[in-house]
């Protein structure tokens, strides 16, 4: 009986995962193909991959896409880490509560709202200077840097609450200076925590369309608007070669840290035993 | 005297509170301000009154929303039970293979539904090739809920194994020693226990569901724009920023609702607790 529902639920685990990748496989097997349809398959050739790399204006968005992501990861991880030890040490409930339901305002809107909401800003706040044209790279650099802040901010504030609190008044006790005591004993207790803040903020922001959409400009664009642009179109195969190397090189990443994290996870239980 | 919490810690958290006010708080204002203001910026109410022809939009986009959201849930929760239940490596292998597709531009990832669904598309191709009458699928709110149900499902499926991973097993144990059965075990143990896991679900799901526009452009066409087209439209292709930021201020007020409504009925204010696994 027992064996029954349990390969029954196999089964059933099995059609979801197929039906989570069976366009990302559609997308792979089109990006080889020798004609410019993405409905039939006429051969097998790399022609697509080849167009991709004479695509400047694709690489260029794929090089403003890293480069946003980068410096919104780093800057949200360091802003966050350093609000997230002041949301800790706030002595009013009332302050606390407030500060979180600040924090939690860019997670609850819809992202549609966020970004037409700083779009509004921004061109607001241009007509004021007497400027047009405000919307560019930087523009969607602080919109990154904002809706990525909030879950560096949650991820580091569980860590922190972790940490015994005598252990930085020892420190300071020991001769530390506060900040000392931050780098020496706080942060090391909470970076798993910070990194995992920085790595979703990566992520959020190389996967990011709609609010980037909004306050990019024609100036400045980002892979995914490039996509979205292109979609508007007819798509031809070579922005399936594009997903296509970008998953493999996802896949590669995630077996990766999970490799990392199985030999971490045996390291302790050796260390434990 | 208590170092830690000197004056100077507690400021660390001035910079965040600046930039969020600047913006997170502003903007929302300017969205109020152009919402209730003409383009001569004179006060109005024309354009929440104009929201009314919207009525029917807006219904569509919760009704659409709401359809994606359950659909989700009744996927995804035996497949985050299976998840919780299986060996440490396994797990980790699946929730990876569950993250996975959300790295993929979605834009593409919709994209290749239409490939799939069109009329001409690979099923049905396929269909024709074993002989049987094409459907008709693309341009249908039918595909809509499909693209809305596979683009969110992760983030329904994430949650709740989330919580489901942390139970205690011997709870299960305990009601079954006495006297529960499977159904007693699901109702009385697994519902209760993964409630918080569920509400983020929801809430992850149908938010981006209700205000998409993407989607419904790449799979419903013409004939199923949804709200998030229109307030798209307004701002993108008409220039109408007054009508788009007062439509923008309705979906939000909506939204809240619905997200007040739904903390009532599970009597807890759990979010981070889901949201922190994506």
């Amino acid at each position: 009986m027992k064996q029954k529902r349990s390969v029954l639920l196999k089964i059933y685990a099995a059609l979801i995962f197929i039906f989570l990748y069976a366009p990302i496989l559609v997308l792979v097997v089109f990006s080889f193909n020798s004609s410019n349809s993405t409905a039939q398959m006429s051969g097998l050739s790399l022609k697509w991959y080849s167009e991709l790399a004479h695509d400047s204006a694709t690489l260029q968005a794929f090089k403003n896409t890293m480069i946003l992501a980068v410096l919104s990861a780093v800057i949200s991880g360091v802003l966050g880490t350093v609000s997230a030890v002041g949301i800790d040490n706030m002595k009013h409930k009332w302050l606390k509560n407030a500060t979180r339901g600040i924090t939690n305002i860019p997670m609850m809107n819809p992202d549609i709202v966020t970004g037409i909401s700083m779009m509004l800003l921004f061109v607001f706040a241009g007509r004021m200077l007497g400027k047009t044209g405000v919307l560019g790279f930087s523009t969607m650099l602080i919109a990154h840097i904002t809706f990525c802040l909030p879950y560096v901010i949650l991820s580091v504030l569980p860590k922190l609450r972790q940490i015994d609190p005598n252990l930085s008044e020892a420190a300071q006790d020991l001769g530390c200076t506060p900040l000392q005591s931050f780098f020496k004993v706080v942060l090391p207790a909470i970076l798993p925590g910070v990194i995992t803040g920085i790595m979703m903020a990566f992520t959020l922001s190389l996967d990011d369309f709609v609010i980037s959409y909004f306050v990019s400009g024609p100036a400045a664009q980002t892979l995914p608007i490039r996509i979205f642009s292109m979609t508007k179109k007819r798509v031809t195969p070579d922005m399936y070669a594009l997903s296509t190397i970008m998953f493999f090189a996802i896949l590669v990443l995630m077996l990766l840290i999970n490799y990392a994290q199985v030999r971490g996870e045996k390291k302790t239980a050796a260390k434990k035993a | 005297m208590k170092k830690g919490t000197s004056l100077g810690a507690r400021l660390l958290a001035a910079p965040h509170l600046v930039w969020s006010a600047i913006f997170v708080v502003v903007p929302l204002l300017v969205v109020a301000f152009y919402a209730f203001t003409d383009s001569s910026g004179a006060f109005t109410f024309n354009n929440i009154k104009e929201i009314n022809n919207y009525a029917g939009t807006f219904a569509l986009s919760i009704w659409l929303g709401l359809i994606a959201t359950a659909i989700c849930l009744v996927l995804a929760y035996p497949l985050a039970y299976f998840i919780s239940q299986s060996k440490f490596n396994v797990q980790q292998t699946m929730i990876t293979l569950v993250m996975l597709p959300m790295w993929m531009n979605f834009l593409l990832r919709t994209y290749s539904w239409m490939t799939i669904l069109e009329n001409n598309g690979l099923i049905n191709t396929f269909l024709t090739w074993i002989g049987l009458q094409p459907l008709h699928m693309i341009n249908t709110r039918g595909a809509v809920v499909l693209g809305m149900v596979y683009d969110f499902i992760p983030y329904m499926i994430l949650p709740i194994y989330s919580v489901m991973v942390k139970l205690d097993h011997s709870l299960v144990e305990a009601c079954q020693d006495l006297g529960g059965n499977r159904i007693d075990v699901f109702r009385r143990v697994l519902l209760p226990n993964s409630v918080p896991g569920v509400v983020s679900g929801i809430t992850m799901v149908f938010v981006p569901s209700v205000s998409t526009f993407y989607i419904s452009q790449k799979l419903g066409g013409t004939s199923t724009a949804l709200i998030g087209d229109v307030i798209e439209s307004k701002f993108m292709t008409s220039n109408n920023y007054h009508g788009g930021a007062a439509l923008s201020l309705v979906l939000m007020v909506l939204i809240l609702i619905c997200m007040a409504v739904m903390n009532r009925f599970s009597g807890e204010d759990d979010l981070e607790n889901g949201r922190l696994t994506v």
